[in-house]
């Protein structure tokens, strides 16, 4: 296996399915026997807050479980964008859910990859998949880990009751991941 | 000819410490008496408080564990949870039970949890020297109240028998007051019917006994036991509060 | 794929407690630990074992007293605030010589505080904390891994020490999640239990208590207590050592604080800074001897901790003048970065700080 290390912060508002995302990309990596640390930070409110989580996935053993400058940002609102996009590592990777939130304008070095998110998913009929349209769009870009093995994570990482929703989850997937192929 | 009283095997051999004429010498040996009449020593153990009887250990030929004050009814919960075939019992006064262990009495009760509880009601603090304490009878002098308990500075006596009655955890909770030979018939029958409950897996028993203190109370133990009957009783009514 | 699964350091916790053989928990909800008595909950009676919430942590930290006294193996968890509350309990089992473990999912404070990561229990955990001479053995895991594997050791402690340990974890620990193997490579010693008040059957009976009124007797308690903590710390300590070797400056840290500082080490290294971790896995028994020798090698010290500087005075006490200690802290929930950490690093080593991504784009 190749060398890799990948820090990427996923931030949102409690409900946009943030943590979940998070939690298929660790998921993924087990399968692909690659070391994880997910790790979480919620706001007070237990619906309604601000939830941001840090997800490193490392060939090596990984240290620091919080990263002070992540290579990812994945970005569902303009709230946590605008508190999160400079702290993203020199010319690192900024994606933005568009139907939310603009691109910005103070990260010339970056990559910014622009995802109209909740609109992709309203076209493939679940609205609340726009989190999967993003981690779509992230997986393809950077190949921490394959689309395959978010999608082979979803029975596991996913509660029974979300179960039926797989098949839409994953075509969001395969929908963000088309958009920047 | 024919021995009728002799010391129970619930006890050790060690003296009572206790003040001439009090009532925990009558409480420790009831409790020691049924011990034995129900063939319980050897699978007993007490948890005993701080307060007048924190040596209580001393006295009981059973296993014995020390609480902090007012813990009892945790410690006890905790050694019946994982010894369910054994008898559990605390013994409290009024300060470590209705007043700093208020919220572990009431949940032990709420609860159901398979124990006896013997609760010893003096209305004072004997050990620390005859404070206020949470049964103190309105009006009643104490070295923290010393001209008298006044309901506006101090609020009222707590009745633990009524409050718990309340619940629908405990299978039974009765006040007793042995100050005549009827009372204290009652008495050892009341204590022995908590252990039973227990036996029988009933769950949660309490007996309230209106106690004395000659000493706090700077009475002669005579004297005492009218105080219980004149004054006590009328705040503290002895009856069979729940049964089931 | 490996045999790892995905799990939360507090859920962890709780697989390590049923490998350890713990026969009892007593617990009451509190932020950042509420997935502790909720998984035991689900566990505990699975194995046939004891869960009951209690009414408050003071009943939960009673009930354990009376498990333990009863000689079986109970435990307890909570965070901060719910810790302080327990402390009464703690100093009467320490005191009666029981076995218990006592997990604390460190939070943000004082008072209230946040449910945010914190370290700022340490004078709590490793001083005792509650009234009178005694200890609480501390042992603190810095992974998901460790927080499994730490449970079957802090019983297997509680049991050989008779004594009270404390598994010190903060909100960073106790919520990451992490792949862990949920192996059985430890051996679960029994131990025999006479002294326990489990009923007087064909024994003389036992009496568990604290009260001593013989000052002669009392002290020979303590004098007891000091030993047995004596070997604890001859036998019972600790640590991990990393690239420690040639450092001139040496991070001291423990739990997520330690995880964050070894990323640190690998960052000033590559900048060309001998720098290297000590990372405290027993925070009681400290290290002492183990940081005097360090010191007498001419090392440099910086303690880096979420507090505002508790564990740094033990470091001190045990660098004894000989060599520079200094201190990094963060408090009230608020996680230090490696980034901030490395400009500590710097700074003492006399480099110019590290420049900000935004202080870095404006020059370029």
């Amino acid at each position: 296996m190749n060398e890799m290390h990948h820090e990427i912060i996923i931030a949102g508002m409690g409900g946009q399915g943030v943590m979940v995302i998070g939690q298929l990309l660790a998921h993924a990596a087990v399968l692909e026997d690659k070391n994880v640390v997910w790790f979480p930070a919620y706001g007070p409110e237990t619906r309604g807050g601000t939830a941001d989580c840090t997800v490193i996935i490392s060939t090596n053993e990984i240290g620091s479980p919080v990263s002070s400058a992540p290579d990812t940002l994945i970005a569902l609102n303009q709230l946590l964008l605008d508190k999160f996009a400079p702290t993203v590592k020199r010319e690192g990777l900024i994606l933005v859910n568009t139907s939310l939130a603009s691109p910005p304008k103070d990260r010339p070095d970056c990559k910014i990859v622009e995802v109209p998110a909740n609109d992709i998913a309203k076209e493939v009929g679940n609205p609340k998949a726009a989190n999967m349209v993003m981690l779509g769009a992230y997986v393809e870009l950077a190949k921490p880990v394959t689309l395959d093995s978010i999608k082979a994570s979803m029975t596991d990482v996913l509660p029974e009751r979300y179960h039926h929703l797989i098949p839409v989850n994953c075509l969001a997937l395969e929908r963000g991941a088309q958009l920047v192929s | 000819m024919q021995k009728v009283y002799s010391r129970p095997k619930g006890l050790t051999d060690a003296e009572f410490a206790y003040c001439a004429g009090c009532f925990h010498s009558v409480a420790h040996r009831m409790i020691a008496e049924v011990m034995e009449e129900l063939d319980i020593i050897d699978r007993t153990i007490g948890v005993c408080p701080v307060g007048c009887a924190v040596f209580m250990y001393e006295y009981m030929a059973c296993d014995m564990i020390e609480a902090a004050h007012g813990r009892a009814p945790a410690v006890a919960t905790g050694v019946k949870r994982v010894l369910p075939d054994r008898i559990v019992f605390s013994y409290q006064g009024d300060g470590d039970l209705a007043s700093i262990g208020t919220a572990e009495i009431i949940h032990a009760a709420a609860r159901g949890e398979n124990i006896t509880v013997i609760f010893i009601n003096n209305t004072t603090y004997g050990m620390t020297g005859g404070q206020m304490a949470p049964t103190t009878l309105v009006g009643q002098k104490s070295t923290t109240c010393p001209s008298g308990r006044d309901p506006k500075q101090a609020g009222y006596p707590l009745r633990v028998c009524e409050l718990l009655a309340t619940l629908d955890g405990p299978s039974y909770i009765e006040r007793v007051a042995p100050t005549n030979p009827a009372g204290f018939n009652r008495t050892k029958k009341a204590i022995r019917k908590a252990f039973e409950n227990q036996l029988e897996g009933k769950g949660f028993s309490l007996v309230e006994i209106l106690s004395n203190c000659p000493t706090q109370w700077k009475m002669s133990p005579i004297e005492s036991l009218k105080w219980i009957d004149e004054h006590m009783t009328k705040t503290f009514p002895p009856g069979v509060f729940v049964d089931r | 794929m490996t045999d790892k699964k995905l799990m939360k350091g507090n859920i962890a916790v709780c697989h390590g407690a049923i490998a350890a053989n713990c026969d009892a928990f007593f617990g009451y909800p509190i932020t950042p630990q509420n997935e502790i008595p909720e998984k035991m909950s689900e566990l505990m009676p699975q194995h046939g074992r004891v869960f009951l919430q209690a009414e408050s942590e003071v009943a939960a930290i009673n009930m354990v007293y009376g498990a333990a006294a009863a000689g079986k193996r109970a435990m307890t968890s909570s965070s901060s605030p719910g810790i302080s509350l327990k402390m009464e309990g703690l100093s009467y089992i320490a005191a009666c010589e029981l076995p218990c473990v006592v997990v604390n999912v460190q939070r943000g404070g004082p008072g209230l505080g946040n449910t945010l990561p914190g370290q700022a229990d340490y004078f709590q955990a490793v001083k005792g904390g509650g009234h009178g001479d005694y200890r609480l053995l501390t042992i603190a895991p810095w992974s998901v891994q460790e927080c499994y594997e730490f449970m079957p050791l802090a019983f297997d402690l509680a049991d050989r020490y008779r004594n009270p340990v404390m598994v010190l974890m903060d909100a960073i620990v106790g919520q990451m999640i992490e792949p862990v193997e949920l192996h059985a490579n430890f051996e679960i010693h029994e131990y025999p239990k006479p002294w326990a008040t489990n009923g007087a059957r064909g024994r003389a009976r036992n009496i568990i208590n604290s009260l001593w009124i013989d000052s002669a007797v009392m002290e020979d308690l303590n004098n007891r207590l000091q030993a047995k903590y004596e070997q604890a710390r001859r036998h019972e300590v600790r640590l991990w050592e990393y690239r420690t070797g040639d450092a001139e400056l040496i991070l001291v840290a423990y739990g997520s604080t330690a995880r964050i500082c070894r990323t640190v080490v690998d960052m000033a290294r590559e900048e060309g800074m001998p720098v290297g971790l000590l990372r405290l896995i027993s925070l009681f028994p400290f290290p002492e001897r183990e940081i005097n020798a360090l010191a007498k090698q001419g090392a440099r010290f910086l303690a880096v901790e979420m507090s505002a500087g508790q564990m740094v005075e033990d470091v001190r006490l045990a660098v004894n003048g000989l060599t520079d200690v200094g201190f990094y802290g963060r408090t009230g929930g608020s996680v230090p970065t490696p980034a901030e950490i490395l400009d500590r690093v710097r700074e003492t080593l006399h480099k110019p700080p590290v420049m900000s991504t935004q202080a870095r784009r404006e020059v370029s």
